[in-house]
């Protein structure tokens, strides 16, 4: 669906005006990880750009620096050709840089022209806000956006796609000059990432520079000039999209041998363990159906908001679905609660490990134990005894240092904290262990240890779903794949067919 | 943190050490065994109350109406002790815990089912419970002559050597101890506050770990009911008005986190005996009542100062682990 013909593309000729604003050698550094390394980037006038790259390849940092949430540890930034430094997110904002972020930030309880306006409102004789030009004055904005919403009406009150425009009213009170769209159409249905588009258009005509974030290249190819591939925190390729075929953008984005990074043991697979039948949600996930079978790797892969976690978490008891059927180890159960769940053996390890996973002041064998309490106690009370015995047994197994195991798990390193939450829902010995992005946020090497570590439970017999976003990982580490798209299964693709290509055309329903 | 929880409560009680020390030079005799003891047997219905709201604060919620429930329950068994003096006095102190266990049941009820801040909650049936010891007792007031003896005399019974009041202290906070620690509705009061969302997913119902909470607070305010209009022989619709906030104080001075999920039973004893000393000792050095308020006021503020620096500290450390967690994955947004 290439709609380049409904929206001219001005002149290819990229680079004959100098750009507005240009990153050099930028690194970032973060205790134990490089987050970017010396990354150089241009944004030019009337041109959109497109950042592509896998998560955690630097996209959001990059954007941080340019709102002047991080200082980088390296590089300089030229704004019109002058070094610049964000200090803040105010040096930022008077640099004319604004971000649109996939969540509007924003502000639900005041009205339209209050978000437009806020911090820099127009006042009265009297220091006060002139509310009467505030209002014409986002009226006008607005209007100037083809949109007739209220400017006095609440946030709240608006879809997502009207709040967008809010947002970018605000980009355009504030007289931004580089405007930052992070995945502005994750939450938008076609016709208005049309009407968005419509605006891109209208920005670029007016000379700004913009920086599009997106994972749908349908929308990409439609919308951008120019693009910067990163991967790793590196800049790994950029140029003009249109004389780049997918492709070649997809081999940038994966990059590396995909083959041999990844320790996974062969296992016999078994018999079926899991089957989910014609699982539905309310909203976020529709007929789907799987079967897990013993000694099993299935992978889940998907764009963000596919609904991976959402039907995961579902299996686990945190939310009820719809309709459908569970049967394990060939009984229909039902699953109402995380507790059903962990009797039944099915567990989840969830993606954002500090808020979902721990008790920080709590602790290490306190944590561990609490979905095994009630094993390890005996007539209703707890045996400290048999707590510290499980801790220790799982402790030892995944090699965490600590200096000893009743210190709180808040005083742990991430990397140890990590392993407290996995030992924790190993120590309730499950048949199935749902592992929701398990390298997400840690460095290279200790992402090869979990990898190892998961092989090695497959390999005892365990059946594990894991959900990932990194194409590598699901690539190396699955039996079996299956692809969801908004909600929907997009297909299920076995080992030998694993291609970067095939699941990422699956994953964004590009042809 | 279990080793600097126990040198905040070795510092308390340090604290507690010479506070006595410094009064006792002031006033002699002030240090001696028995006035202890009286000190001790005067912060007995603290300590519970202290106990029941450090329960309810340990789950991230709070009771403000512990007091009001006092009152209600007291003015109850208080009347049905006059108009039925043949009752034994068993029924009617275990009357006052189921009343008292109902009343926080509704409570518990109210933020467990419509998930309504317990602040709101407490606030709102503090005044109900209040309104409905005036409205059972038509404003009037339950005096010593209309009680039976053994209602009264009953929590001053010396027993091994001290009375019946500071036993029924000291079996609570054994009680409360042994609940905390060896049961798992204890360590669900421990996991809900310290992280509601990993303890849902850990299978704690987080919901019903405050409801139970809110039941025993609500219990306990009805147990100190029954020593509270015995020992001060009256029952009135304003008996223990502000005792909440002791409470909470007592908590806090404790050490136990406003933030829920921090927190030990000794601190929380001592941050009550602390209290006791000093409403205790101010009198006897001639300081007046109005200044003894505002030295109150001011332990507590200096309290929650503490507090926050040391919550502070934590966070330092976590903000820390999350940012070098979250960095490098960045959300593919």
């Amino acid at each position: 669906m290439n709609n380049a013909l409904q929206h001219p593309v001005a002149s290819v000729a990229t680079n004959d005006v100098p750009a507005i604003l240009e990153m050099r050698g930028i690194s970032q550094i973060f205790p134990g990880v490089k987050a970017l390394d010396n990354v150089s980037i241009a944004l030019y006038p009337g041109k959109v750009t497109a950042l592509i790259g896998e998560n955690g390849a630097g996209k959001s940092t990059l954007v941080k620096i340019l709102t002047g949430i991080y200082r980088p540890n390296e590089g300089e930034i030229l704004v019109d050709g002058k070094p610049t430094t964000f200090a803040n997110a105010q040096a930022a904002i008077d640099a004319g840089v604004t971000a649109i972020h996939q969540e509007t930030v924003l502000f639900d309880e005041l009205t339209v022209a209050e978000n437009i306006f806020l911090g820099h409102a127009p006042r009265t004789r009297f220091r006060t806000i002139d509310w009467k030009l505030m209002n014409s004055r986002a009226k006008a904005l607005l209007t100037s956006l083809e949109s007739n919403i209220d400017p006095t009406i609440r946030l709240k009150d608006l879809s997502i796609a009207q709040r967008h425009l809010v947002a970018i009213s605000r980009a355009l009170s504030i007289e931004a000059r580089i405007v930052i769209m992070d995945e502005p159409t994750a939450a938008l249905s076609r016709k208005e990432i049309d009407d968005l588009f419509r605006i891109v258009e209208g920005l670029k005509a007016q000379g700004k520079a913009i920086l599009f974030i997106s994972h749908k290249f349908d929308e990409l190819y439609e919308i951008a000039d120019n693009f910067a591939v990163f991967r790793d925190g590196r800049a790994v390729g950029h140029g003009n999209l249109k004389a780049t075929p997918q492709d070649e953008i997809v081999r940038m984005m994966v990059g590396r041998d995909v083959e041999n990074a990844f320790p996974k043991i062969d296992v016999a697979i078994g018999g079926p363990v899991l089957q989910v039948e014609k699982y539905s949600h309310q909203t976020e996930f529709r007929d789907i159906s799987l079967t897990l079978r013993k000694g099993e790797i299935l992978g889940i892969y998907g764009l963000i908001g596919a609904g991976r976690s959402e039907l995961c978490q579902s299996l686990f008891g945190i939310t009820k679905p719809l309709s459908g059927k569970l049967t394990l180890n060939g009984r229909e159960i039902s699953i109402n609660s995380p507790l059903d769940a962990i009797r039944a053996g099915i567990v989840y390890v969830p993606e954002e490990r500090g808020r979902h996973g721990l008790a920080l002041p709590m602790p290490i064998y306190q944590n561990m134990t609490l979905p095994s309490l009630g094993r390890t106690s005996r007539k209703g009370f707890l045996k400290a005894a048999n707590e510290f015995a499980l801790a220790r047994k799982y402790a030892e197994r995944l090699d965490l240092r600590a200096a000893a195991l009743s210190v709180p798990v808040g005083t742990l390193s991430g990397g140890n904290q990590q392993k407290v939450v996995i030992g924790k829902w190993l120590a309730t010995m499950p048949k199935v262990i749902i592992l929701d992005e398990p390298t997400k946020g840690i460095d290279i090497g200790s992402k090869a240890a979990v990898h190892g570590f998961i092989s090695e439970l497959a390999a005892e017999g365990l059946s594990i779903i894991m959900i990932s976003s990194e194409l590598p990982e699901i690539i190396g580490m699955s039996d079996r794949v299956l692809v969801m798209k908004e909600g929907l299964s997009a297909g299920l693709f076995e080992r030998k067919d694993l291609t970067p290509e095939t699941l990422v055309r699956a994953a964004t329903g590009n042809a | 943190m279990s080793r600097l929880l126990r040198k905040r409560e070795t510092l308390l009680f340090i604290i507690i050490a010479v506070m006595i020390g410094a009064f006792s030079t002031r006033a002699d005799g002030f240090a001696t065994p028995g006035n202890l003891a009286g000190i001790f047997n005067d912060t007995s219905i603290l300590i519970i109350l202290a106990l029941a709201q450090m329960t309810v604060i340990l789950t991230k919620s709070i009771d403000l109406s512990v007091a009001a429930n006092l009152a209600f329950t007291g003015m109850a068994i208080a009347m049905l002790n006059a108009a039925h003096p043949d009752l034994p006095l068993i029924v009617l102190i275990l009357t006052a815990v189921l009343i008292g266990a109902c009343l926080g049941a509704i409570n518990g009820f109210l933020v467990w089912a419509l998930e309504i801040p317990p602040i709101v909650v407490t606030l709102g049936t503090l005044t109900i419970y209040r309104g409905m010891a005036f409205v059972l007792s038509g404003g009037e007031w339950v005096n010593a002559h209309q009680m039976t003896p053994t209602f009264l005399n009953v929590p001053r019974t010396v027993v091994l050597g001290m009375p019946v009041l500071s036993w029924a202290a000291i079996i609570i906070v054994a009680l409360i101890y042994v609940v905390l620690k060896y049961t798992q509705f204890g360590r669900s009061t421990y996991a809900a506050g310290g992280n509601p969302t990993a303890a849902v997913y850990a299978g704690v119902d987080v919901g019903w770990t405050k409801f139970l909470a809110f039941v025993l607070s609500g219990a306990l305010a009805g147990l100190a009911s029954y020593l509270w209009v015995s020992r001060y022989a009256v029952a009135y619709v304003d008996i223990a008005n502000g005792f909440e906030l002791d409470s909470v104080a007592a908590c806090v001075i404790g050490g136990i986190s406003i933030a829920g999920g921090v927190g030990s039973v000794l601190g929380t004893v001592l941050g009550a005996l602390f209290l006791g000393v000093i409403k205790n000792a101010l009198p006897v050095i001639g300081i007046s009542p109005f200044t003894q308020m505002a030295i109150s006021g001011t332990v507590i503020i200096l309290a929650v100062v503490f507090n926050a620096r040391r919550e502070r500290n934590r966070g330092r450390i976590i903000l820390r682990d999350k940012a070098a967690a979250e960095t490098p994955a960045e959300v593919a947004a």
